[in-house]
């Protein structure tokens, strides 16, 4: 190796024990090929003497072969990896890369920056204590520029460093370099709250300002990118936050022992604390901090350890232990930010399956409120989302869960969405916060709703409803329609009018009141069942207008089909398939409709059918072609 | 920060001063513990190496106080150094985890070796033919390895979890994100995967594991004297009588040590007099080339490790 600390040479052990607390630091890089990323991450790990003689040999062959520099190394062939994107000039994944000072170890997630790539971005963001945005000097803050902030301080991270690279182009301008801050900062407004920002001018092909001070850039008094990433405090958030554990493994070697396994998310833990499994919310204290080679006195955020309860409390895989004075909140709906990463749109109304923590459960996204447009930050309406989109929707478990808001605790607060067929993971979320039934009177509304169900049974609720003299052939068409409707996949549903006395309102007679009644019970029914997407035929005689009126304004504007069928008396009189009319004038039936009693005809029905003049068929074609012509089939 | 709770300032020292290695094991060990919760046959591949002295002590720190709740699966080629199999069956049996041994017996029978049939064929008769013959014959479906991903520069992008086809091919354009520490271990009936806990770790990391936590490691890592011969290219170590008794009868004794481990006839040793872990790591810092330049297999072209992967080399 070409330079190489002496302490190595001279004195080994020294050199280990320095090593070996080092601290660590991941960062993710972001831009694109154009501004020097690869070169950037290639001088990096050049200047930190990452690379062997062996690797530097290939590295100049491969300069000369397919690099980019005349004569020059290269830096970037040093971090392209598969051979289709080595060919291809792009990095299309996330690579992860290492290299360490005297310092820090760093882990560095390589990611494209394209807008077709932002999945890619935003999975090397979920684990980056900070990113580096790069700007080309000539080009100054871009669309990408803000892509990539908003990506980044979606995913949690505070920390940005904005390197205005090929400073070298611009002859090291400072007012090139203070204009792009300005503009930046500008933007970054935008953004969320409590990020800190380092804006560096350097040249990643020269080498200015990446480990040490520039000659070129004397108006520049701020830390090397190199100095900044050494010295920059590694977020300690998550140990002064309350302390979450989610259980992976319930760690039983015998009777004897019972303890929780996990890594802590957040906090700190010790013996005696008082906690609380969540969804449970059963209370314990604990008793040990168990990890191999003597228990701990005290454990904090990050650390893999095996907790043991003083008390028998029921706790399994998935369960999250919490600080009992500040538990995670519990829930089973609630907003959050989703970015969708598969080919195959995500749909409101579809399931999914919701990893969080060491807990999965089936989830259905109950609405897509709107999108966000990741250039401009700005909210679009959007009724599915596609690879790559970003946008706010509303979740329903099967099960409630344990979770903190994302932008409290980014350990509690992100899951993954996984498609239940392929198994892939086709989305990542931030949770916002829960959606409370109790303080929300229209919950029903939130979950699947009518309109959910009508899509789902692809056409538009109906009720529609029969009216017209005994024996004038309601029930007849009504059962010819149905039969048609079924043979086209649609979802009915026949509500007969002697059928619902047997049962529902067999409490009922045939005085006014208890017509009036008859109506309003079978009225409410059908609107249920119109709530559920289904066409409802209600085959009743209804003779009165106002309690065709009543019906009528139950239901949702539009969804009230009234179908007189139109019979003249002597012609049902004749056929009295069921015998009453004979009945009815031998005195044994009173009240009888068309004969002791009023039938009310509609003034102005939807539909109106002349049964003397055709068959049942095709008075059900008529009232098939009237919905066909309505759209009634299309949703 | 620490004004506003109750931790005192020792405490607060140690709690900034959880170290990359801390980092790194705590990380490694969530990983075989979602493994142990998610998979329904998993097993983690033993070869005896450094990486697999570290990835078995982190499955035993994982689960302690239990027993690692899966077995230890070596693919013997029948041509490893003879101390490292005396050393696997004593490991296994102290911490008190199954040890299945596979060895492609098609491959015994048709006498391959590399002596007879070169480093390509063996390698790949002996040991990816044999890997996947255990994986089929076992039905594991998740194995746990120890690669890194700066072994080499196609592994950079490898994820944690690595999918394999039910005929054990890895298309590196159909792999899972991996979010957070969120891993999602579903898979079909006869697909796999490859997990790599220790992924993110490099050469020193594992050196300074295992002088922190003193890791046992097979002696061939220190120097002393051996006897060895130069074969194509290498000085190999006469660890039986199957080295060809011409070439066996130039064997001189020399102090070497070895930088990775593998078929004795494949691995070639270096001079060395370093026989402590400070002195091999010194000389791993001081060296001129890189971890992998010693096995055979990678000296091809760039892009051969990749091919390896998708035809299901490990």
């Amino acid at each position: 190796m070409s330079h190489i600390d002496s302490l190595i040479a001279e004195d080994i052990t020294a050199y280990l024990e320095a090593h070996e607390n080092k601290s660590l630091l991941r960062f993710i890089t972001c831009g694109s090929v154009d501004d020097g990323k690869s070169t950037l991450i290639g001088r990096l790990l050049y200047d930190s003497k990452m690379i062997f003689e062996d690797q530097l040999d290939a590295l100049e062959r491969d300069s000369k072969k397919q690099g980019t520099q005349g004569e020059n190394i290269d830096f970037a062939l040093l971090v392209d990896g598969l051979a289709a994107e080595r060919e291809q000039g792009i990095t299309i994944d996330v690579a992860y890369r290492f290299f360490s000072t005297d310092k820090r170890k760093f882990i560095v997630a390589d990611t494209p920056g394209h807008e077709q790539y932002t999945r890619n971005m935003a999975t090397g963001a979920s684990t980056a204590d900070l990113a580096i945005l790069l700007i080309d000097a000539r080009k100054g803050v871009l669309t990408q520029t803000r892509r990539h902030s908003f990506i980044a301080s979606s995913l949690g991270i505070r920390k940005l460093v904005l390197a205005i690279n090929k400073m070298d182009l611009v002859d090291y301008d400072e007012a090139v370099f203070n204009q792009i801050e300005r503009d930046f900062l500008e933007f970054a407004e935008e953004l969320s709250a409590g990020i800190e920002i380092q804006a560096i001018p350097m040249s990643a092909l020269e080498g200015s300002n990446i480990t040490g001070a520039s000659d070129k850039t004397p108006w520049y008094t701020g830390p090397s990118l190199m100095e900044y990433l050494e010295t920059v405090p590694v977020d300690d958030a998550r140990i002064s936050a309350p302390f979450r554990m989610p259980v992976q493994w319930v760690n039983r070697p015998n009777l004897d022992f019972r303890g929780f396994s996990g890594q802590i998310a957040s906090g700190t833990i010790k013996p005696g604390d008082r906690v609380k499994t969540l969804p449970s919310a059963k209370e314990t204290t604990i008793e040990r901090v168990v990890v191999h080679g003597g228990d701990l006195e005290e454990a904090v955020a990050g650390q893999s350890v095996t907790l043991t309860f003083a008390d028998e409390v029921d706790t399994s895989r998935g369960d999250v232990i919490c600080i009992a004075s500040d538990p995670a909140e519990v829930a089973d709906q609630f907003q959050a930010r989703v970015l969708w990463m598969a080919d195959k749109d995500m749909l409101p109304g579809r399931r999914y399956l919701l990893k969080i923590g060491a807990k999965t459960v089936t989830a259905t996204v109950l609405d897509l409120k709107f999108g966000i447009d990741v250039n401009t930050i700005q909210d679009k309406p959007a009724k599915t989302l596609g690879l790559n989109d970003f946008g706010v929707i509303t979740l329903g478990l099967d099960q409630p869960i344990a979770f903190d808001p994302y932008d409290t605790n980014r350990e509690t607060g992100g899951f993954i969405l996984i498609d239940r067929m392929t198994n892939n993971t086709v989305g990542l979320g931030l949770i916002d916060f829960a959606l409370r039934r109790a303080g929300n009177i229209h919950w029903q509304a939130l979950d699947v709703d009518r309109e959910a169900l009508s899509k789902q049974k692809e056409q538009k609720p109906a009720v529609l409803w029969f009216t017209g003299l005994s024996g004038s052939g309601k029930s007849t068409i009504a059962n010819a329609l149905q039969q048609k409707l079924f043979a086209l996949g649609k979802h009915t549903f026949v509500l007969d009018g002697d059928n619902v006395r047997h049962g529902l309102n067999r409490d009922l007679g045939f005085t006014d009141v208890d017509r009036v009644e008859n109506i309003r019970r079978v009225s409410n029914v059908a609107k249920l069942m119109s709530d559920a997407g289904l066409i409802t035929l209600v085959s009743f005689i209804s003779p009165f207008r106002s309690e065709r009126r009543m019906a009528r304004n139950m239901m949702v504007d539009g969804e009230f089909v009234e179908v007189f069928v139109d019979t003249p008396l002597a012609v049902a009189e004749q056929r009295d398939v069921k015998g009453l009319y004979k009945r009815a004038r031998a005195g044994e039936i009173k009240n009888f409709t068309g004969l002791d009693s009023p039938y009310e005809a509609p003034e102005a029905p939807e539909i109106q059918i002349n049964t003397v003049d055709m068959s049942p068929d095709e008075a059900a074609d008529q009232i098939l072609n009237w919905m066909r012509e309505r759209g009634w089939f299309e949703v | 920060m620490w004004g506003t709770t109750k931790l005192n300032q020792n405490w607060a020292n140690s709690l900034t001063s959880q170290t990359h290695l801390d980092r790194l094991e705590a990380e490694a060990i969530h990983i075989m513990r979602e493994v142990a919760a998610e998979a329904e046959n998993p097993v983690m591949l033993y070869s005896v190496g450094k990486d697999s002295a570290v990835m078995l002590h982190l499955a035993m720190k994982a689960f302690y106080p239990s027993v690692p709740p899966f077995p230890l699966m070596h693919v013997d080629t029948t041509w490893k150094f003879s101390e490292m199999i005396a050393f696997r069956d004593r490991k296994a049996a102290e911490i008190g985890m199954d040890l299945i041994v596979h060895t492609n017996q098609e491959g015994v029978e048709a006498g391959v070796g590399p002596f007879s049939h070169g480093s390509a064929v063996h390698t790949d008769v002996m040991k990816t033919q044999a890997l996947k013959q255990a994986l089929d014959k076992y039905k594991f479906d998740v194995a746990f390895g120890g690669a890194r991903r700066d072994e080499e520069k196609s592994r950079a992008k490898e994820r944690v979890f690595s999918f394999r086809t039910a005929e054990h091919r890895w298309d590196p354009k159909n792999q899972r994100p991996e979010l957070w520490n969120l891993y999602n271990a579903r898979i079909h009936k006869g697909e796999s995967i490859r997990c790599f806990p220790i992924s993110n770790w490099t050469e020193l990391d594992i050196w300074q594991y295992i002088r922190r936590e003193q890791i046992e490691i097979v002696p061939l890592y220190y120097a002393a004297k051996r006897p060895v011969v130069e074969w194509e290219g290498s000085q190999i170590m006469v660890d039986d009588d199957r080295v060809p008794p011409e070439l066996a009868k130039t064997a001189v004794e020399k102090f070497v040590r070895f930088r990775t481990l593998g078929c004795y006839p494949l691995t070639g040793a270096v001079e060395s007099t370093a026989d402590t872990l400070e002195d091999i790591i010194q000389e791993m810092l001081l060296t001129t080339s890189s971890e992998r330049q010693g096995r055979t297999i990678d000296r091809d072209q760039a892009a051969s490790m990749e091919k390896k992967k998708q035809e299901g080399y490990f």
